[in-house]
């Protein structure tokens, strides 16, 4: 049976020169859908990622009870005091607790491509900032000084909009801020924004309260200690979440949307595939009546010619996997893009093509291929031999 | 008349062409002896590829009993007609049907893939077989590169190989020209005489028919006495 199988299959093969534009279909048809599928996939990889890698198991973000994001919550001086006090809060070494107390505002700066106004999360940032976020890395000018409009700018932010290199000047809000420095932060959520003194920024929109404050743990076993002082604090209503899981909750929506519309495009497109597939499989399969019904005269069981005619599809379709997924790893995997994210706010990102999304898109095209070859597959095998050799 | 090889009793073969029913054999009963050459013989659509179709296994009958090699091919389902077919019959196509991908020698190990034999022994068997059909020379090449007779002893080389009970040619010398085709039917009567394979032949070709021991006419489904064909 093995020995019939590689024989029907290597005649087969052997034939495709013959077939080159049946073939082609296939191929072309299948790396078309992965390439898209992959493509789609990996803006929400990259969306989950960025977003994923924002925080630490020992930070915690405060917010007030019931907001489910910054933009939404709001704390007084009076929360920022009591927080300060919590237990398990790290200190610096003059025994300052280590905490950011923040302002996020949504503000409107052009993007580079097209020149139209975009939103973008300026974040009024507390004196602690840079031991409250140590991975902060100024690349590029210099840090802000409080009291001043100055801030700086997130080195993802810097590639998508405009005028945010260092030194700029940029209206925001009816006031001129200059832009100071460009920083990282391990390509995190926080890269898409801008940071300024939280005082400065306050004051700026007339504000005197907060968002959220970004607490510093003395380690990641003390959340739990931390969390139950706050929350069980009859003067304080807030909600407390360590940042990645917060992180974790704000990338869902987006990333399952994304999802949902890259699935149903690469279905759509797969669908086509498929009778692409079929109609190339069906065509190989009659150009091959007569050698096929010379095997099943000669004495070939229906299985391998069946068996080889699915597996010459399932390789034509990993050919196309494999040459869709390195077509979106080859133009899309590490490119810069931004959508609004959930703070309604541009967040930048790179498109991710993982290992995962590769060997998705390639079972999606081994799929295909195998729905696509069973109906030529089945005819093939079930060939009346003797009208086949008749026709011919 | 020694054992007979091949017995056909009672046998219809109807098709079904859209909603019509159309009758190819009527009743027909027939006997060939073991080490017989026959070359059945009739006009177009008189049936004699259907009746060497279901003499080599490729076809079921309607109604009768068909007895070949010691089975009852009526009796068998399409698995178990395929290895019969591997084990006892070696077919001769008019256009060779030889698989244009492979050499000579490549095209006659074909049928030994559906035996237990090494990879060196087929191709020591196709060698061979070349070789009894007088063309192991020609073992390299691929049928494009060979000339009509050639490609036709390949694929007698083919049917051979496996050495069947019965050998099954359906025009075998019909798109060949007189002299290739009298260097195949002397082949074929060598085969018979010489080796003993018993060998079916369908032809057109009067003079074909002379290299046969025995000649069966055929007409609108039925074989003709030897008295009507002489009437």
């Amino acid at each position: 049976m093995f020995k019939q199988l590689i024989a029907a299959l290597s005649m087969g093969l052997q034939t495709l020169p013959q077939r080159l534009g049946a073939s082609s279909v296939i191929v072309i048809g299948i790396a078309g859908v992965v390439a898209v599928l992959v493509s789609v996939l990996a803006m929400g990889a990259g969306f989950k990622h960025t977003l994923a890698d924002s925080g630490r198991a020992d930070r915690a973000i405060i917010l007030r009870g019931g907001s489910d994001a910054e933009l939404n919550s709001s704390l007084t001086r009076a929360d920022i005091d009591t927080i300060s006090n919590a237990p398990g809060l790290a200190k610096d070494s003059s025994g300052k607790a280590l905490l950011s107390n923040e302002l996020v505002i949504v503000v409107n700066v052009p993007k580079a491509d097209t020149g139209t106004d975009a939103n973008v999360t300026l974040r009024g940032v507390g004196l602690k900032l840079t031991e409250v976020r140590p991975e902060l890395r100024i690349v590029n000018g210099r840090m802000f000084h409080p009291a001043v409009r100055e801030l700086i700018a997130g080195a993802g932010a810097v590639k998508q909009f405009r005028g945010l290199t260092a030194g700029s000047m940029l209206h925001l809000r009816n006031a001129d801020w200059i832009v100071t420095g460009v920083f990282t932060s391990n390509g995190d959520v926080h890269e898409s924004e801008l940071l300024a003194d939280v005082d400065t920024v306050g004051s700026s929109v007339e504000r005197t309260g907060y968002s959220s404050a970004i607490a510093l743990l003395t380690g990641p076993v003390d959340f739990t200690r931390f969390k139950d002082a706050l929350t069980t604090d009859p003067q304080l209503k807030v909600d407390v979440q360590r940042e990645p899981e917060y992180y974790a909750a704000q990338s869902k929506p987006l990333t399952k949307a994304i999802n949902v519309v890259g699935t149903t495009v690469a279905i759509i497109m797969a669908i086509g595939a498929m009778f692409g597939a079929l109609n190339s499989m069906y065509s190989a399969v009659a150009a091959r009546g007569l050698e096929i019904a010379t095997l099943r005269a000669i004495g070939f069981g229906a299985l391998p010619v069946l068996l080889s005619v699915m597996i010459e599809a399932l390789l034509l379709s990993l050919l196309g996997g494999v040459i869709g997924a390195s077509l979106a790893w080859l133009f899309f995997n590490g490119h810069s893009v931004s959508t609004l994210g959930g703070a309604f706010a541009q967040v930048v990102f790179q498109l991710t093509v993982t290992r995962t999304l590769i060997i998705t898109g390639i079972i999606w095209a081994c799929l295909i291929g195998l729905l696509g070859g069973f109906f030529p597959a089945l005819r093939a095998a079930r060939l009346p031999v003797a009208e086949a050799l008749r026709a011919a | 008349m020694s054992e007979a090889i091949v017995s056909l009793r009672n046998v219809d073969k109807r098709y079904i062409r859209g909603k019509q029913s159309v009758e190819v054999l009527q009743g027909l009963s027939l006997d060939i002896a073991k080490g017989e050459f026959v070359a059945l013989m009739g006009p177009s659509g008189s049936g004699k590829t259907t009746l060497l179709n279901l003499i080599g296994g490729l076809d079921n009958a309607t109604a009768g009993e068909i007895t070949v090699a010691g089975e009852r091919l009526d009796k068998l389902g399409s698995g178990a007609l395929a290895r019969w077919r591997a084990r006892h019959v070696g077919f001769v196509f008019q256009f060779y049907n030889l698989m244009p991908m492979l050499t000579a020698q490549r095209n006659v190990e074909l049928p030994l893939l559906l035996t237990n034999l090494s990879g060196a022994q087929r191709k020591a068997n196709a060698l061979a077989a070349l070789t009894l059909v007088g063309i192991a020379d020609r073992a390299k090449h691929k049928p494009n590169e060979l000339s009509g007779g050639q490609a036709q002893r390949v694929a007698i080389a083919r049917a051979l190989v496996a050495d069947p009970t019965l050998l099954v040619c359906d025009e075998p010398t019909g798109d060949l020209d007189r002299k290739s085709a009298d260097e195949v039917l002397h082949l074929l009567q060598i085969l018979n005489r010489d080796h003993g394979k018993t060998i079916v032949m369908v032809t057109h070709d009067p003079k074909a028919a002379e290299f046969a021991s025995r000649q069966l006419h055929m007409d609108k489904g039925a074989l003709l006495e030897a008295g009507t064909l002489a009437a």
